[in-house]
């Protein structure tokens, strides 16, 4: 369906007419009988696949199926944070593809994605953190990511709300990208949708993969609550999912799958114009545009699919934010969710071809995958479309195999 | 909340006494073996959808390492046995088979 152009110019227009003709902004077609290529996940990271092959690499016959309703898996139940302060070059790569791109996302998708580089802070606690965080800026100095080390008084500074004596966890200084910060997530998978559809590109909702096909090793198509749908190239783009859908495509992946929460606070005054990450007590937290205290957590240690978690996480990451902000402890949560997260044993993403000819898999961006969508997108798209892409060399799925980790997960603490 | 029976000293004890093992039944892999073998030993945990097997331990209790038998699609809890088991009792395997027409069984 053809996409009508959102401007100024085109809401005065609406005005003379009450508003009446908007149109809706991506279309629900029937699935058609093949298409060159499948994206299973209509989320962020699949969207964005999907985008960029049709932008970048002029692959339009592209469907993009989903087994719930767009954008209401992890995309929809993030924390929304945004940032590329990494250690390993890899990691630094893509992550800071991402955030560049979401820098002109809006005026590319044509949709308001409510993109704001408000800086962000991981605060340093202890020593040890200290001396990570600085290893950090270092290296990110060297990858060219502008991040800087600042002193507890600048940290107070930039938020004043924050306790930096303690007593417990005194602030002893912050990791900060100035660039870092927030966008509106629902928008994202929003603007990604439109914009393939404006393509002419097929986002089908409702469509559960049952099951994949293949000959002779290689990908055929794929069943679904819709029919059986063919395809030359298949990219599984499913999070939570990711291993339920290699199981029926015939090989493993080294993923589990679990639980992590978030919440938002009641509405209150604009007090904190910054993220804050808090590491060693488990707790992040920024404000939101309409005033809510976004706040997120640790994961559960076990697996689970259930899309909610342990209440204990919640008290624990609550009452570790109440030291380092007093003033929140009168709050009232309005909401409380959570979504699956897929986890590596190194905590970094597999961008991959796989065993079976035909099929890329994009997942394992665990606890923080938002931030990396356009990144994602651009990074897979390329390595469906050519075979291969610097971006996603490191993270190939047979890393594990080959010791060649990407380690993050002491790197960047718990929240990533 | 998780609730799980603790198979030696017969508490039912709730999440926050527990601490989550990760999958039960490794076969162990050492020098000689492929490298296929050690990525899997190492990396490649079962992670489905539904009954799963895992291995707990009584960490504000006992202090003992236990298994569990576990729904990870509806949290529900099937059993609990002990750690030396090489596989699930034959009896919870037939408990959750009825509970669960569609499982596969023990893999």
């Amino acid at each position: 369906m053809a996409m009508r152009r959102y401007s100024a110019f085109a809401i005065a227009k609406e005005a003379m007419s009450y508003h009446l003709g908007w149109e809706r902004a991506w279309g629900s077609p029937a699935p058609k009988k093949k298409y060159d290529v499948i994206i299973v996940g209509a989320g962020g990271h699949g969207l964005a696949t999907a985008y960029y092959l049709g932008k970048n690499y002029g692959i339009t016959n592209v469907a993009i199926i989903e087994k719930g309703w767009l954008g209401g898996g992890n995309t929809g139940r993030n924390t929304t944070i945004i940032r590329s302060n990494y250690l390993q070059d890899p990691s630094a790569a893509i992550y800071e593809k991402a955030r560049s791109l979401y820098e002109t996302m809006s005026q590319d998708l044509n949709y308001n994605v409510m993109f704001s580089p408000r800086g962000l802070l991981m605060l340093g606690q202890t020593e040890h953190e200290v001396r990570g965080y600085k290893r950090t800026v270092y290296a990110n100095n060297l990858q060219g990511v502008a991040t800087e080390w600042i002193s507890p008084a600048k940290v107070k500074e930039l938020v004043p709300i924050i306790n930096i004596d303690g007593p417990r966890y005194p602030v002893l200084g912050a990791l900060y990208q100035a660039r870092g910060g927030t966008a509106r997530h629902d928008a994202v998978a929003w603007g990604y949708a439109r914009a393939c559809s404006g393509m002419g590109m097929d986002v089908i909702q409702q469509c559960e993969v049952t099951g994949v096909r293949t000959e002779g090793g290689k990908v055929v198509g794929v069943d679904t609550t819709k029919g059986a749908i063919d395809c030359d190239k298949l990219g599984m783009v499913v999070a939570g999912h990711a291993s339920v859908l290699a199981e029926q495509a015939g090989f493993r992946l080294p993923i589990e799958s679990l639980a992590l929460q978030a919440m938002v606070s009641e509405p209150i005054k604009p007090c904190m114009d910054v993220v804050v990450m808090a590491n060693t007590v488990h707790g992040y937290m920024s404000q939101s545009d309409k005033g809510e205290m976004v706040i997120g957590g640790g994961t559960d240690g076990f697996n689970n699919y259930t899309q909610r978690g342990s209440f204990h996480h919640i008290e624990e990451t609550v009452r570790a934010l109440i030291e380092t902000f007093p003033m929140i402890s009168r709050l009232k949560q309005l909401r409380q969710w959570g979504g699956i997260v897929d986890m590596t044993g190194d905590r970094s993403p597999i961008l991959s071809k796989t065993p079976v000819e035909g099929i890329f898999v994009n997942c394992g961006w665990g606890t923080g995958g938002f931030k990396a969508i356009p990144g994602s997108g651009w990074a897979m798209a390329e390595l469906m479309a050519r075979g291969q892409s610097p971006l996603t060399e490191e993270f190939s799925m047979y890393r594990f195999r080959e010791g060649k980790f990407i380690d993050e997960s002491v790197a960047a603490g718990v929240a990533h | 909340m998780l609730t799980l029976e603790c198979p030696y000293c017969g508490v039912k004890a709730e999440e926050t006494e527990l601490q989550a093992g990760g999958e039960a039944h490794l076969k162990r892999y050492g020098p000689g073996a492929s490298d296929e073998e050690f990525e899997g030993y190492l990396f490649m945990r079962k992670n489905p959808k539904g009954v799963h097997f895992e291995r707990w331990r009584h960490a504000y209790g006992c202090g003992k390492w236990f298994l569990a038998a576990r729904c990870t699609a509806t949290l529900e809890v099937f059993g609990t046995y002990p750690a030396q088991s090489t596989q699930p009792p034959v009896d919870l395997q037939a408990k959750i088979k009825a509970k669960r027409p569609n499982w596969e069984g023990y893999k």
